[in-house]
């Protein structure tokens, strides 16, 4: 080798030469091959996202011209709009209601379940199961048990258990929260899977560790257990807040919004102006308001982090 | 010795009891709307959770007739088709250009691409609603599957891109060195390697649209065309006296997704788990 240096030269140089055309041209390859998925996103959702925050400044009926007029929805939308209004008390009560009561059952259920071993994934399956329903089947299966005459509170009360045969989701002061209860039926059993797979990366030597320093069960859940998954934790209630103000589907189906508002939610106010009233504009300035508050979510979450908060 | 004197053995029994409740909890509601299909409405009045005790079979074929169930499913299996196509070629090709050919900017395309999908669908629902009632596509199967196709796609890449950078390219490149061109490259060897993570792709996907509500429902408005979805909702608010056959109706439509599911419970929840954090 060292006795022919010129070949080894014009050989290296050749490859180099060759690897540059190369680098080009797969270069050229691989923005052929992002660009087609490229173009759907940005004609699905970039686009009509920016042309969004303009319709959000128009009065507008979806057909004709936009009239431009400012902040003018805005100001409706946080002055006039008592409907608004309640339909954001009620997202702050949902996102209160998914932020704790999906998280407690999720956590309890898996760490029960990391304990054992035998019927494991049976368990496991049958958590997972309503996940993999169609939103319109649970919603429809709540609607049947929740029914005062034919469902679950009936056929309680003729074996002697009175008081639960109530109009759940036909009573204004139930029917929210009894939407958030079959909402919530088909998403806790996905969490704790979620949970349980981070639950199985923590090492078991801690365990060990802890029960050789006598911790019971409930000190070496919360010494071990909640902090080896605390990562995973706060990912889900950081997404949980964010998609509580995008909610729609279970109130579509079971309530749309009714008796008389009590169950109406950002995005059903919003799918009503747009696509029953075709308040383009305003629609466009409800959904620019409910991205902004999930930003601020996100941007709240991110400045806590910065200022060294341990989330 | 020190297990024998420390680690006395745990006691399971309260475990299995509330994991025994909880399971009930999450199966019983799916049990009593199987049940509720074989009733007759007579019965459904005043056995309205138990066991059937007679089982009215009919129900199934009157609700498949009386729902339209043979387009309605047509629709879905098609709209499904479509965007599970359309996300694992076009996705895929990203994914693999990403993980294995390094262009330049490549680093910025993912963050973009995970901005983009925390874009909130309310922000552009209306706007994207007005573009394709302009362009046409409302209520054409071609435009719905387009925008499945768009909701769908960053956690294929995200997926599919991790997927392939745990592999070491040494086979793409010893196939290079005998010559072969980047297309086959692709085809011969990247394609196998990636078919696991095809496959759980598709799978995630297929769930999603097979029961995806809101989208349809804005975007297809003709009784025609409707997936099984928005139809279902027209047909349980048509017959909402008439349990046993929209109870039917229900697992009809949960069918295959519960065969599948049984039949790839690991895939389902190592895909899932991935692809709920999309």
């Amino acid at each position: 080798m060292t006795a022919n240096p010129s070949i080894q030269d014009t050989s290296s140089r050749r490859t180099s030469f060759l690897g540059k055309g190369m680098e080009v041209r797969r270069g050229l390859l691989a923005w052929a091959l992002i660009i087609p998925i490229t173009l759907v996103h940005l004609v699905v959702v970039v686009g009509p996202g920016i042309s969004g925050l303009y319709y959000a400044l128009t009065d507008w009926s979806g057909i004709g011209k936009a009239e431009f007029i400012g902040l003018g929805n805005f100001v409706e939308l946080f002055t006039e709009d008592l409907n608004f209004r309640a339909a954001f008390r009620h997202n702050l009560f949902w996102m209160a209601f998914f932020l704790t009561v999906p998280m407690i059952m999720a956590l309890s259920a898996a760490s029960l379940l990391a304990q054992i071993r035998r019927g494991a994934m049976v368990i496991r399956s049958m958590f997972y199961l309503p996940y993999v329903l169609p939103s319109i089947v649970s919603a429809f299966t709540w609607s049947m048990l929740l029914n005062p005459s034919l469902g679950i509170g009936a056929a309680l009360d003729k074996i002697g258990i009175k008081g639960l045969d109530h109009p759940w989701l036909g009573d204004f002061r139930t029917a929210l929260a009894s939407i958030a209860f079959a909402d919530n039926w088909h998403w806790w059993g996905f969490l704790s899977i979620l949970f349980l797979t981070a639950m199985q990366s923590i090492p078991v030597d801690l365990y060990d560790a802890a029960k050789m320093d006598g911790a019971n069960r409930w000190q070496q859940f919360r010494n071990v257990t909640l902090p080896g998954i605390r990562p995973t934790i706060l990912f889900m209630l950081l997404m949980t807040a964010i998609w509580s103000f995008l909610s729609f589907d279970y109130v579509w189906i079971l309530t749309q919004g009714g008796p008389s508002g009590a169950s109406e939610l950002v995005s059903s106010h919003l799918y009503k102006q747009a696509f029953l009233r075709f308040e383009a504009g305003y629609a466009a300035a409800i959904g620019l308001t409910v991205s902004l508050m999930a930003g601020c979510i996100v941007g709240g979450f991110t400045i806590l982090r910065r200022r060294g908060w341990e989330i | 010795m020190i297990h024998r004197l420390f680690g006395q053995r745990e006691n399971l029994a309260p475990n299995y009891i509330i994991l025994g409740l909880l399971c009930a909890f999450a199966v019983i509601p799916i049990l009593i709307l199987g049940f509720n299909s074989l009733k007759s409405n007579l019965e459904l009045g005043e056995n309205s959770i138990g066991f059937p005790r007679q089982f009215q079979w009919s129900n199934y074929p009157d609700a498949w007739e009386q729902g339209g169930f043979a387009v309605t499913m047509t629709n879905s299996v098609i709209f499904v088709v479509g965007t599970v196509t359309g996300v694992v070629v076009l996705g895929g090709m990203a994914a693999y250009a990403l993980a294995r050919l390094n262009p330049r900017g490549s680093n910025l395309y993912m963050i973009y691409m995970l901005s983009l999908s925390t874009i909130p669908f309310w922000l552009y629902a209306v706007p994207l609603f007005i573009l394709w009632k302009n362009l046409s596509l409302l209520n054409t199967r071609f435009g719905l599957i387009i925008i499945y196709i768009a909701l769908n796609s960053p956690f294929a890449i995200f997926l599919l891109r991790s997927f392939l950078v745990k592999f070491p390219p040494d086979f793409e490149d010893a196939a290079r060195v005998d010559g072969a061109t980047e297309m086959q490259v692709l085809t011969k060897v990247v394609m196998p390697i990636m078919w696991p993570g095809l496959l759980t792709v598709a799978l995630v996907v297929a769930l999603g649209v097979w029961g995806e509500f809101q989208i349809a429902l804005i975007f297809m408005q003709e009784d025609e065309k409707m997936p099984l979805t928005t139809s279902y909702f027209n047909f349980m608010r048509r017959f909402s006296r008439d349990w046993s056959l929209t109870a039917a109706g229900a697992i009809m439509m949960i069918l295959p997704v519960l065969i599948i599911f049984m039949g790839l419970q690991r895939r389902f929840v190592e895909g899932l788990t991935q692809g709920g954090l999309k």
